[in-house]
C-alpha cells in the first residue's frame, strides 16, 4: 500500500492517467469508430491547442500565477498575420513578427504583474479583453480567410493530418524539458514554492516570472497560427477564454496545483487527452454536447479531490 | 554621542571584562589595528539602514574572527535580521562599509556575498518545500551542462549532496526526498548543509532554532558545533534563547534600538548579567527619551 501511495505522491499525474486509460477503454468498447485513423487524427487536432496552452499555464501555475489572456493570444496571433498580410508583409515575415508581438504581450503581462504588482488574474483578464476588442475592431467583425493554407508550407504548418498534433506534442515536450531538466525550471518551481526563499537564495524571481509569461504567449500564439492554417478561416467573435479554460482544466486535472510549486506537464498532456477523449467519445456514442460540459466539471472536481486527499495522506505517512 | 553611557569592554585586550568604555569606542572593537588582518574575517564600519522613516540600524560596527561564533542578541525590531540581510547582500546599507578578510566588499546581491564566502540560513529557511533535498542544496548553484541550455547534471548533484550530508553527519531518508516531507529539525539541518557545502567561510544564522523541540534543537546545535570546531566556519547567530547562545557562541553583541550596546565574551559573563545589562540599557534609553522630551 505504501508503495502505491509513493507512486501517487511522487507522480500527481497518476490519477488522471488511470482515468484516461479507463475512458479510452470505455469509448473504444462502446464505438469502434473511436480508434479509427481519422478519429484519432481529429482528436489530436482538438487536443493540441489545449495541451500547448495547458503546458504554458503549467509554468505560470507553478509560479502561483495564471494567464487568462493565453486563449485570446491563441486567437489573436493569426489576426496579426492576416492584418500584416493585408499591408503587404510576406507570410513568413508576418508569422515571425506575429510571434514577436505575442512575446511582447507576454512581457507586458509579466511586467504588470512584477513591477506594478497587479495580480496576474486581473492583469491578464484586462489584456484578454483588450486583445478581443482589438480583433473585433481590426477585422470589422468580419470572418476572414487565413493565408498560407496551400502547398508544402501549409502541410508543414497545420494542413497535413498529423501536423498540428505533432507540433503540439513537440511544444509540450519542450516545456516539459524546460521545467524538469533545466536551471530555469528549478528556479520556476522554487519561485512558486517559496518566492521569498528563492529570492534569498539569489534566484531572480522577477525575471523568471516575466519569462514564463513570454513563453506562454509565444507558444499560444504559435499553436494559434497552426490551428488557423488548418481551419483556413478566422472568426473574430470566437471567445478566447474557452481555450484558456480548457488549458487550465487540463493542467489542474493533470495534477498541477493552483498554489504554486507543484506542476506536471506530463499530467497536463494526459489532462488534454482526457478532455479530447471525453468530447469525442460523447459525440460518438450520441450523448449531447451539453453533457460534456457537465461531465468536464465533475471530472475536475473528482480529480482535484482525489489529488488533494492523496497528497495529504501520503505527506502524513512520509513524515511518520 | 557625548551623553552616551559607558559600556562593557569589547574584548579582554581592552581591559578586564565588564570594564566601561565609551560608546564611541565600543563599536570600534573590530578595528583591524587592534586585532590584525589575519584574525578578523568580517568587519563592518558605521552601517546604517532605514526603511522609509524608520531607522533600523544606526552606525553598526562589528567584527568576526576566524572560526569564531558571534551571537547577536536583542529584542524584536532591534535590527538583528536587517544587519544579517545586509551582510549577506539581500539588503544594501544606506551608509557604512563591509570588509571581508580586510578588503572592502560591496554586495549588490546575495550572489556577490556568496562569492566572498558568506552564506546565510534565514529565519524562514529559504528552502523550497516542493523541491528535493539535493535541489535545495544546489538552489541557484546548480551544476549544469550543454552551455547556454543549462541542462541540469542531476546525478552529479545527487552524488555530491549525498557525500556532503554524510560528511557532516546529517541524516535524511534520501536526497530525492521532498523537503515538505521532512521534520523541522531535518529541514534546518538541510538549510545549514546548503549554506556550508560550497566552502563558505562565514555563516550567518537567523534564528536557526526557532520553533524547534529539544530533540531537533540538539540535532542543529551539534551540527553548528561541528561546523565551527571541525571545519573552522566563522558564524554570526541570531537567537532569542540565551541558553542556546551561551552553548554555541564565543562572543555576544547586544543590539538595542539599532546600536551595539554591548560586546563581550561568553566565558566572561553569565545569563543573569546579560539580562541585567539589557534591562538597565532599556531603562537608560527610556530615561534619555524622557529627558529629551522635557528639553
Amino acid at each position: 500500500m505504501r508503495r502505491v501511495s509513493d507512486v501517487f505522491f511522487a507522480r500527481p499525474e497518476a490519477t488522471i492517467f488511470v482515468v484516461c486509460v479507463a475512458l479510452i477503454a470505455y469509448f473504444a468498447y462502446r464505438n469502434s469508430t473511436f480508434y479509427s485513423y481519422y478519429n484519432i487524427v481529429v482528436m489530436t487536432q482538438y487536443m493540441a491547442p489545449i495541451a500547448v496552452i495547458g503546458a504554458g499555464e503549467v509554468l505560470l501555475l507553478d509560479l502561483a500565477e495564471i494567464d487568462l489572456s493565453s486563449g485570446q493570444v491563441f486567437l489573436t496571433a493569426p489576426w496579426f498575420v492576416v492584418i500584416m498580410g493585408q499591408h503587404g508583409v510576406p507570410l513568413g515575415w508576418g508569422i515571425g513578427l506575429s510571434l514577436l508581438i505575442c512575446c511582447l504581450i507576454g512581457a507586458f503581462n509579466g511586467s504588470i504583474v512584477v513591477w506594478l504588482r497587479v495580480p496576474s488574474f486581473v492583469a491578464t483578464l484586462g489584456v484578454n479583453y483588450v486583445l478581443a476588442g482589438w480583433v473585433l475592431i481590426a477585422s470589422s467583425d468580419i470572418t476572414t480567410d487565413m493565408p498560407g493554407t496551400t502547398g508544402k508550407f501549409g502541410a508543414w504548418f497545420g494542413l497535413s493530418n498529423w501536423s498540428e498534433g505533432l507540433w503540439g506534442l513537440g511544444i509540450v515536450l519542450l516545456i516539459w524539458a524546460l521545467l524538469k531538466g533545466t536551471k530555469f525550471g528549478v528556479h520556476t518551481t522554487a519561485t512558486g514554492g517559496n518566492e521569498l526563499g528563492a529570492a534569498e537564495a539569489g534566484v531572480r524571481v522577477r525575471r523568471i516570472k516575466i519569462w514564463c509569461f513570454v513563453i506562454i504567449a509565444l507558444v499560444a500564439g504559435f499553436i494559434g497560427i497552426i490551428d488557423s492554417i488548418r481551419i483556413g478561416s478566422l472568426d473574430p467573435a470566437a471567445p478566447g477564454l474557452n481555450e484558456m479554460l480548457a488549458g487550465v482544466t487540463a493542467a489542474v486535472i493533470g495534477g498541477t496545483a493552483l498554489t504554486g510549486g507543484k506542476a506536471t506537464v506530463v499530467g497536463t498532456l494526459i489532462g488534454a487527452i482526457v478532455l479530447g477523449v471525453l468530447e469525442d467519445g460523447f459525440n460518438l456514442i450520441g450523448i449531447s454536447a451539453n453533457w460534456f460540459i457537465l461531465v468536464e466539471g465533475a471530472v475536475i472536481l473528482a480529480a482535484m479531490a482525489i489529488n488533494v486527499q492523496l497528497g495529504r495522506w501520503t505527506l502524513k505517512t512520509a513524515r511518520r | 554621542m557625548n551623553d552616551a553611557q559607558p559600556q562593557v569592554a569589547a574584548d579582554p585586550e581592552d581591559g578586564p571584562p565588564g570594564q566601561a568604555v565609551s560608546e564611541t569606542d565600543a563599536g570600534r572593537a573590530g578595528s583591524l589595528d587592534r586585532f590584525g588582518d589575519r584574525d578578523v574575517i568580517l568587519r563592518t564600519e558605521g552601517i546604517t539602514k532605514s526603511f522609509g522613516a524608520l531607522i533600523v540600524l544606526r552606525g553598526i560596527d562589528i567584527y568576526l574572527r576566524r572560526g569564531e561564533v558571534l551571537g547577536l542578541v536583542g529584542d524584536n525590531g532591534s535590527g538583528k535580521s536587517t544587519l544579517v540581510k545586509i551582510l549577506c547582500g539581500f539588503h544594501r546599507q544606506d551608509e557604512g562599509e563591509i570588509f571581508v578578510e580586510g578588503e572592502r566588499a560591496v554586495f549588490h546581491s546575495v550572489k556577490d556575498a556568496r562569492q566572498r564566502g558568506i552564506e546565510t540560513v534565514y529565519q524562514d529557511l529559504a528552502l523550497v518545500p516542493a523541491l528535493t533535498v539535493y535541489q535545495n542544496l544546489f538552489l541557484n548553484r546548480e551544476i549544469t551542462r550543454f552551455g547556454p541550455l543549462r541542462w541540469l547534471s542531476s546525478n552529479k548533484m545527487r552524488q555530491m549532496a549525498r557525500q556532503y550530508l554524510d560528511d557532516i553527519k546529517v541524516q535524511v531518508s534520501s536526497v530525492d526526498a521532498l523537503v515538505e516531507s521532512m521534520s523541522g529539525g531535518q529541514r534546518q539541518a538541510v538549510a545549514l548543509a546548503r549554506a556550508t557545502h560550497q566552502e563558505s567561510k562565514i555563516l550567518l544564522l537567523d534564528e536557526p532554532l526557532a520553533a524547534m523541540g529539544a530533540k531537533e534543537s540538539a540535532l542543529v546545535i551539534d551540527l553548528v558545533k561541528d561546523l565551527s570546531h571541525n571545519r573552522g566556519v566563522s558564524m554570526i547567530i541570531i537567537d532569542h534563547n540565551y541558553q542556546h547562545l551561551f552553548e554555541l557562541c564565543d562572543r555576544l553583541n547586544v543590539l538595542q534600538e539599532g546600536r551595539i550596546s554591548l560586546d563581550l565574551r561568553v566565558e566572561d559573563t553569565t545569563m543573569e548579567e546579560l539580562t541585567a545589562h539589557m534591562i538597565a540599557e532599556y531603562r537608560r534609553r527610556i530615561m534619555l527619551g524622557q529627558q529629551e522630551l522635557r528639553v
